[in-house]
């Protein structure tokens, strides 16, 4: 029996304790539900740019143009059989095409601009077409081709900040010597006037501060360090002063260059680049970019479209924007969904380049890790959990698959070269290498997961089992395995999950490469060329064209894709075995 | 004290008319783990259709004993048994006999009950499963029927044969655990502390359980309960330090224990 006083005092000291008890235990629920928030955090805003950036790119703008397929030009030798199609002179089908646009196009330069709008190798589709149903020889075909990547770009919004402003006047256009003159019965131009006029002030003004900064610098300095930054002072003040003298040259008429805004006026079937901007709003001069431009009075239906992005800082030209325009306008633009991203391998052109090679590859060399890893390092846990004697060489044994699993991945890429490729003179860049690369390097976590799973089984029903006189093996496979399945799949499904992500060790097997083919879904696919996704990704993220940052998110988010059905695959496997208790 | 055990005397009055025939004949077994003696020099006749329980304090070597008898000792790795140990005058210990086989004749209950995670009509059809003792699924199903009618778990699960066994509550776990060892009919079943995970009632059901099995089987229990001891078996062995301190009628060892090793047990000194 406890004294009452006894009781009272410990239950003083127990109180005592508690506010800091719960005071401890709700820092730290707080500091867990912070870390768990930013770690979702994280998580969203990765996924939210990734799919930003990418998501476009799961969309293509196509050309959607009337190709006559002549038959004297496609079939040189006239006998319609595949070696003559072959040699059929397709690009010129494509330029015939694209040139019926643009009949005023004539000039050597222009045309090249011209055939600038789509990739040549869309020739090679159209053949592939040809080939595939040669009764099109002779006949005009409706042909859709990717324009080209940048062109894509700037349609969906991506390539040049843009406006177009509405007008509300009569537009006159008149020829003006090789230029034309504009006038318009209202000012439509006058905002135009000041925005340039207010980009030449600020532009006078920074050259200015800068000229300051140099001068102050030359105080500074001594000899000729001083007189270098003196002399460039005097250029940079000279500079502004230039712009503020053009300001006030011509009547306020200010010249458009390459470094301002475009600024294009356009109507139906005509569109007219400025040149200069007189100081009223109503009046300026211009170039013709597109149409017959030289003689049109009163229109009203015409408007402003101002291209803010200056036309030296940017990969596209002006004149390439206008043709695209045209061609939208008169709706042989369109908008489809990018097969090409899905059926196409690899490219040099980003609007042809897709991710199947990469995916075939990837799917070939999981196929191979799962056949070699996961049997082999199941088993081998099997091994060592329930039958190996715990001696010297087992310990020896477990050691090393142990550090295995920390061996850089880029080791096992060696190993691969050294062994597989100069050894065995397996080929390179090939996805059986490469599976088994990826094999050696998951075969530890496959081990040590399986290994684990199997100790988390109880002892009692490997004794249930021996004790109504199982043997051990039926013991392990009866009992034991299947309650540690679920543990063998998880670790599994991680390791896979590790070798899909892989890109190191297949460096140096040589299946980081450019591969325009994909290798075939099938046994001989094994021996083929191929890349896989995260190498995609990679080559990609390098990619010297800029509709390639959208495409490699792209490769990301169907990497992803791949990754969550996996572990869907893995979730779905593994309920069904707990199912069975 | 005393009073307690005068009413287990009456309980088993009467017993001991007719000596029933040796089962298991052991002459100086010894157990050592990894080199240290757990079980000294231990010879013992424990009689058929019997209950005899062994007893004795924690580590005293009980449960080593009974696993040398369905060598599930093998299993434990740096255990080494030596001596003659006999079933029906079979050498256990013999190269060539086969531990399947005879975990096949000696079946096992462990203190925890250890149902396999799969449905109650598997857990019992595993053992005449993997022994091929069924010929059709008829003969399954009967087999599975009569252990566990005899295992006293008919009643209770014959409308949920698939549900799993470790949906069970403890007690009837144990007898679902009893029904799989009976499955195979073996001739011997060793009883590690049966109920010592167990709350009274379900206590009651396996004693009682276990005084008919008595008729057909040979049975050997570890237990920590005089009183349980008293109970069930006719037999009682007094374990203590790896040694066999004293075997003999259930009555005479708690009426009149020869050895004060004994006597100090029984009535409660240490242990
Ligand atoms: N698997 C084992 N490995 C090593 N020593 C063991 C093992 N099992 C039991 N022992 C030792 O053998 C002795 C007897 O144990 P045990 O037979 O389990 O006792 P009891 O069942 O009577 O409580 C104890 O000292 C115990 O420490
Ligand atoms: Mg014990």
């Amino acid at each position: 029996m406890t004294d009452t006083s006894d009781t009272t005092s410990i239950r003083d000291a127990v109180s005592r304790q508690l506010p800091r008890r719960y005071r401890a235990e709700l820092r730290f629920r707080a500091a867990g539900l912070a870390a768990v928030a930013s770690a979702v955090g994280i998580l969203v805003i990765l996924l939210i740019s990734i799919l930003s950036q990418g998501l476009p790119a799961f969309t293509v703008n196509q050309l959607v143009l009337p190709v006559h397929l002549d038959r004297s030009v496609v079939d040189p030798e006239g006998d319609a059989s595949e070696a003559s199609l072959r040699r059929g002179a397709y690009s010129r089908v494509l330029q015939d095409a694209i040139r019926a646009e643009f009949p005023e196009v004539t000039a050597r330069r222009d045309l090249r601009n011209l055939f600038g709008l789509y990739t040549p190798l869309n020739a090679t589709r159209l053949m592939d077409d040809v080939l595939a149903d040669p009764s099109l020889v002779g006949e005009t075909y409706t042909f859709r081709m990717p324009i080209a990547d940048d062109l894509d770009l700037y349609l969906k919004g991506r390539l040049v900040e843009d406006r177009t402003l509405a007008t509300s006047g009569l537009l006159t256009i008149s020829a003006d010597g090789d230029a034309l003159a504009l006038n318009s019965s209202a000012p439509d131009f006058a905002s135009l006037v000041e925005d340039a006029v207010a980009t030449m002030r600020a532009e006078a003004t920074a050259l200015d501060a800068r000229a300051e900064r140099a001068r102050n610098l030359a105080a500074e300095l001594e000899g000729s360090d001083a007189e270098d930054a003196l002399y460039e002072a005097e250029r940079l003040s000279a500079q502004a002063q230039a712009l503020r003298e053009e300001l006030a040259e011509n009547d306020g008429r200010i010249e458009l260059n390459r470094d301002l805004p475009t600024i294009l006026v356009e109507l139906s079937g005509v569109a007219v680049r400025l040149t200069a901007l007189d100081a009223n709003g109503r009046s300026a001069s211009g170039e013709a970019m597109l149409g017959d431009a030289a003689d049109i009075s009163g229109a009203a239906d015409w408007t402003l479209y101002v291209i803010d992005t200056p036309e030296s800082r940017r990969r596209v030209s002006d004149q390439a924007i206008v043709w695209t325009r045209a061609l939208e306008a008169r709706g042989l633009v369109r908008t489809d969904f990018n097969t090409y991203l899905f059926s196409n391998a690899d490219s040099r052109e980003p609007e042809l380049a897709g991710v199947k090679g990469a995916l075939f590859g990837s799917i070939l060399t999981m196929l191979i890790v799962i056949c070699l890893s996961v049997p082999v390092g199941v088993f081998t846990a099997i091994y060592l959990e329930e039958y190996a004697p715990k001696n010297r060489l087992t310990d020896l044994i477990e050691v090393n698959i142990n550090n295995l699993a920390a061996v850089p991945s880029i080791v096992f890429g060696l190993l691969g070269l050294a062994v597989f490729i100069n050894a065995f003179g397996l080929p390179r860049s090939a996805p059986l290498v490469g599976g088994l690369v990826l094999s050696l390097m998951t075969l530890p976590t496959v081990i040590i997961a399986s290994r684990a799973a199997l100790k988390a089984v109880p002892q009692s029903i490997r004794q249930a089992a021996l004790a109504v006189g199982a043997s051990k093996t039926q013991s392990v496979f009866h009992h034991v395995l299947p309650l540690a399945a679920p543990g063998i799949l998880t670790g599994s499904i991680i390791g896979l999950a590790q070798a899909l992500g892989e890109t190191a060790p297949l460096l140096m097997i040589g299946m980081v490469a450019f591969i325009a083919d994909a290798p075939t879904l099938g046994l001989e696919g094994l021996t083929q060329p191929a890349t896989v996704m995260p190498v995609q990704v990679f080559l990609w993220s390098d990619g010297a064209e800029r509709a390639f940052e959208a495409r490699t998110a792209a490769a990301i988010l169907v990497l992803l894709a791949l990754m969550i059905g996996f572990n869907a695959l893995a979730i779905y496997l593994r309920r069904r075995f707990e199912r069975r208790w | 004290m005393p009073d307690n055990q005068s009413h287990i005397l009456d309980q088993n009055a009467g017993f001991g008319e007719t000596e029933p025939p040796i089962k298991v004949a052991a002459r100086d077994v010894c157990v050592a783990y990894d080199g240290k003696q757990a079980l000294n020099h231990v010879s013992i006749d424990i009689p058929d259709r019997s209950v005899t329980a062994f007893i004795g304090p924690s580590g005293c070597g009980k449960s080593t004993f009974l696993r040398c008898l369905n060598r599930m000792n093998d299993t434990i790795e740096g255990a080494r048994v030596t001596g003659s140990l006999k079933i029906d005058g079979a050498e256990v210990n013999d190269k060539s006999i086969d531990p399947v086989v005879l975990r096949a004749s000696v079946g096992m209950v462990f203190q925890k009950p250890n149902p396999f995670p799969k449905s109650i009509y598997d857990n019992v059809a595993y053992g005449p499963r993997i022994h091929g003792l069924a010929l059709s699924r008829n003969d399954l199903d009967g087999i599975v029927e009569s252990s566990l009618k005899k295992a006293g778990l008919w009643e209770e699960v014959a409308d949920r044969l698939n549900d799993p066994g470790t949906s069970l509550s403890g007690g009837q776990q144990q007898r679902l655990v009893i029904a799989r060892a009976i499955a195979i009919n073996p001739e011997v079943i060793l009883m590690d502390e049966p109920c010592s995970a167990l709350d009274p009632i379900a206590t009651a059901k396996i004693e009682e359980l276990i005084d008919e099995l008595r008729e057909n089987y040979c049975i050997i229990i570890v237990t920590h309960s005089m009183q349980q001891a008293a109970r069930v078996s006719q037999r009682t062995a007094f374990f203590h330090m790896g040694t066999l301190v004293e075997f003999g009628r259930t009555e005479d060892i708690f009426t009149n224990p020869r050895d004060p090793r004994t006597q100090d047990y029984i009535t409660g000194r240490f242990g």
